[in-house]
């Protein structure tokens, strides 16, 4: 069975602000065991790992380690007792060498034995059999390299407890596998591994257990073999395969087999790593892109909308060829696009709830022609209404409102340069849920009054009362269609998932 | 129905919003005085009314203008307010075109007295021809004044474009030309000192016959009308705005960053031109390694005085510009109190350190908390007395 409990965390508590991040959340690592930590975005993983590594102070509950309470203040505390933890992000110093990232602020004193820290990183690397020399400067290692530098650092510590956060995200295949070996290699050494990732494979891959958070709450802990990809899947997203048929009943039909394509794309590829993938989408029609965070969706649309350097396809717009470039190409082109992440491509946050929503048909208009201010007043004052964006006034700066009303702003900003096709990524994230019910209304109100939508959502249910077409994309790959019939929740985690439903091992 | 409607903003602004309703005249002031506690302006303006005042106590006479020959015999208007706006001209063109800068590029230009040198410099090349101390221009000056300015744009473009596309910190950027700019002011003219002698070169700097107001005065004025009517004709300060806040965001709005970047440094180039223009006039020659010394650091306080966040963003010209004018009358008063020369920049640092702790964030933090506590204590008050 499992080895000893080496950690424990008990009902913790963590509130920022009025949101609930952690509600009573419980979490075991075993020694030598490869824990899997999942849960869609805002489901309170990382947050619950900051709480660990002493970033955040929790508000309730224990943290228990080899059986003694602990209370971890600082990153410092962390590693004082043993927790050791790898950033997606490398955090060394790649100026340095090997051997003195390994080394750097372990010494006690100010004094720093030069002789034997090259040895003593050599021996550990060789141990770990990872394929760099000590006195090598890390910049010029690969990613993957650095990453197990990272690793290696934290070992040498003599860590108990090592958390891996979203390591693989920048690796290559090749890559990965070297580090799942190393990965491997520890757990036998009887160190225990916290393993956060958004690849389902992987999990399938290394892990021994495990543990979903939902919305900051726990949801349960598996052992690898109870918990097959699908079962997974609708663990995360908190649907129990009975219960989704239903829902179906909710969606709208609509008539738009014989509209007319508004956009068409063949094998566009962006800078930001998906692969190429073809793309339509016709006049009044709603459509979906849905996967799990990380698959590649918001990628995509970002293609279509020039945000990111489109390196390659073809794209026809009411059947003629354009060049799409920047944004502003595809704007002169009816296209908008209402960004993911709110807070840094969405609002412009010092500036009048006013000027956010004339901006980009200011653009639109050109250097030489500005909105004059009682036009602009004119439009805010317009939109203030038709949306109720609540304000106090269209002077206020944007970054005071709430979330979902800047979201509403921004939405103004789009529907007031009238585009033909509007893409939407997660309009609805981190806002109420009134707020949302609106603008998935507003979707379907604008499809049909006969302009082609593209709505991306975290939230399946919204996505399938609103979208006719789904399409499926796994690890930044497009791998499915779903019309019709087959626009059912259990269908789509399915295809998410990929694989077999019976079989969670590849 | 009503209730659902109420306006969802920060704290702060809802104490405003649920502030007891006076009688609606007292109300009107308060909000006029709330406006103005609110406004960039209100530093540079109660700096600049200090400084009055202080000339008012001490010596009335500082505000004297007379109206008499001077030493060429023309009727001018003469007075320490005249100088204020004749010596503060430069700083005041500067002034607009570093706000641009600031609050597209979130960094400053630190080569602008340089490059003052080196359009000067220019200018002088060309109106003094073949001859080193010409007697008559030997060329149009509107021709010297196209190739400064050229020259300087040259320079703008330079550090915009580090800036904007090499993405290199402003500072650094500008670092090159802050060193080199005087050798290469020096180097246009062979490091030989021109002295042009035709009176009319020095109208620029100094008086045009028939016009009693000094022509830096009327130059800055025309600078402040072009660039209020860019401003109000183009849509540039909303984009330098709006690239200043979230460069990402304006990017995804079709806003091409790189070039709003680009144009405020060329916008700042033509600024300095006419500044080299104004130098130049005032002494008819140029010394390569003082013109316009140490005017980088006074243009950029006077962008911090205007109260422009220096990390870019929102911008106000006319704050600024009155930020430039508070300098000069700072160092105006000091020399008439007779201050040493020397000792001058002493005592404008401790202006400034006053001035910008009290429009730092955290002193206004702690003016609002001190204000809602003095409210409370009022409204306790009130209750006890009903």
């Amino acid at each position: 069975m499992r080895n000893k409990i080496v950690l424990e965390m008990k009902n913790i508590y963590k509130t920022f602000g009025t949101v609930k991040a952690l509600q009573g959340v419980e979490f075991r690592l075993a020694e030598g065991e490869i824990h899997a930590l999942m849960g869609e975005n805002g489901a309170g993983k990382s947050t619950l790992i900051k709480v660990l590594t002493g970033v955040y102070s929790k508000d309730e509950g224990d943290v228990i380690l080899n059986g003694k309470a602990v209370s971890i203040h600082s990153p410092q505390d962390a590693q004082k007792v043993g927790i050791s933890t790898v950033y997606q992000e490398i955090t060394l110093c790649p100026n340095l060498s090997v051997a003195e990232n390994m080394y750097i602020g372990r010494e006690k004193g100010v004094w720093q034995k030069w002789g034997s820290m090259n040895a003593g990183a050599t021996k550990i690397l060789e141990s770990l059999q990872i394929p760099a020399s000590a006195s090598q400067q890390l910049g010029t290692c690969s990613i993957a390299v650095q990453q197990m530098v990272a690793i290696a650092r934290a070992v040498d510590m003599e860590c108990k407890v090592l958390i891996l956060d979203e390591p693989t995200s920048s690796l290559d295949e090749q890559e990965v596998a070297k580090l799942f070996k190393l990965m491997r290699e520890l757990k036998e050494r009887g160190v225990g591994i916290i393993f956060v990732t958004h690849f389902l494979e992987q999990v399938y891959e290394v892990c021994d257990m495990i543990t979903v958070l939902r919305d900051g709450k726990y949801v349960g802990e598996y052992e690898i073999a109870d918990l097959p990809r699908i079962k997974l899947v609708s663990t995360m997203l908190g649907k129990d395969l009975d219960d989704l048929s239903d829902i179906k009943s909710d969606a709208k039909e609509y008539i738009c087999g014989e509209a007319p394509k508004v956009l068409e794309a063949f094998d566009l590829v962006s800078d930001a790593g998906i692969k190429p993938f073809d793309f339509y989408i016709k006049k009044g029609e709603v459509n979906g892109f849905t996967g799990l965070l990380g698959s590649g969706r918001s990628e995509c649309v970002r293609s279509i909308f020039g945000a990111d350097r489109v390196l390659g396809g073809k794209v026809l717009r009411d059947g003629k060829p354009v060049k799409i470039k920047a944004p502003i190409d595809a704007m002169k082109a009816g296209i908008a696009y209402l960004p993911e992440d709110r807070k840094n491509d969405g609002i412009v946050g010092d500036l009048s709830v006013r000027d956010n929503i004339v901006l980009a048909l200011q653009v639109l208009r050109g250097y030489f022609r500005p909105i004059s201010k009682e036009e602009a007043y004119k439009f805010a004052d317009e939109y203030i209404k038709l949306l109720e964006i609540k304000t106090a006034s269209a002077d206020t700066p944007i970054k005071s409102l709430s979330g979902g009303n800047q979201q509403k702003v921004i939405l103004a900003r789009w529907l007031l340069t009238h585009p033909e096709y509007l893409i939407l990524d997660e309009p609805t994230r981190g806002i109420d849920v009134g707020t949302k019910i609106e603008i998935q209304k507003l979707v379907l109100k604008l499809a049909g009054e006969g302009m082609a939508v593209t709505f991306i959502s975290s939230e399946t249910d919204e996505m399938l009362r609103t979208c006719s077409r789904l399409v499926v994309m796994r690890d930044r790959k497009v791998v499915g269609e779903l019309t019709g019939g087959d626009l059912t929740q259990s269908k789509i985690m399915e295809t998410i998932a990929g694989g077999g439903v019976e079989d969670g091992r590849e | 129905m009503e209730e659902n409607k109420t306006p969802e903003i920060n704290p702060e602004e809802k104490k405003v919003v649920q502030a007891p309703s006076k009688p609606a005249k007292s109300l009107d002031w308060k909000a006029i005085f709330g406006k103005m506690l609110h406004s960039q302006m209100l530093i540079p303006v109660v700096a600049m009314l200090a400084l009055l005042i202080f000339n008012l106590v001490n010596d009335p006479s500082f505000f004297a203008i007379k109206y008499g020959p001077n030493s060429v015999g023309d009727n001018v208007f003469t007075g320490n307010l005249i100088t204020i706006f004749d010596k503060g001209a430069e700083l005041a063109i500067l002034a607009i075109g570093m706000t641009l800068v600031t609050a597209a590029c979130g960094g400053q230009d630190i080569s602008v007295g340089a490059t003052i040198a080196i359009a000067g410099s220019a200018i002088l090349r060309v109106v003094r021809g073949s001859e080193i101390s010409p007697d008559t221009l030997q060329n149009p000056l509107i021709l010297g004044f196209l190739v400064g300015c050229l020259a300087v744009i040259a320079c703008g473009a330079f550090n915009g474009i580090l800036v904007a596309y090499f993405k290199i910190q402003p500072m650094v950027a500008t670092l090159i030309l802050f060193t080199a700019g005087r050798s290469i002011a020096a180097w246009i003219n062979q490091n030989q000192l021109p002295n042009i002698k035709d009176p009319t070169f020095g109208y620029y700097g100094g008086f045009i016959p028939g016009v009693p107001i000094a022509t830096p005065i009327i130059i800055s004025i025309i600078c402040f009308i072009v660039i209020a009517l860019v401003l109000r004709f183009t849509t540039l300060g909303l984009y330098a705005q709006s690239v200043g806040i979230n460069e990402q965001s304006s990017r995804l709005n079709g806003i091409n960053p790189t070039l709003i970047k680009f144009i405020t440094f060329v916008i700042l180039g033509i600024c300095v031109a006419v500044c080299g223009l104004i130098k130049v006039s005032r002494i008819s020659t140029i010394n390569y390694s003082s013109v316009a010394k140490d005017i980088e650091m006074d243009a950029i306080l006077a962008v911090a005085l205007g109260g422009n966040a220096l990390g870019g963003g929102k911008f106000s010209i006319k704050a600024s510009v009155l930020g430039a004018y508070v300098i000069q009358l700072l160092t105006t008063t000091l020399y008439t109190k007779k201050v040493n020369s020397a000792a001058i920049s002493a005592y404008k640092a401790i202006v400034v350190i006053i001035l910008v702790v009290i429009s730092a964030p955290v002193v206004r933090e702690l003016f609002a908390k001190l204000k809602v506590k003095l409210s409370k204590k009022m409204a306790r008050a009130g209750k006890k007395v009903a």
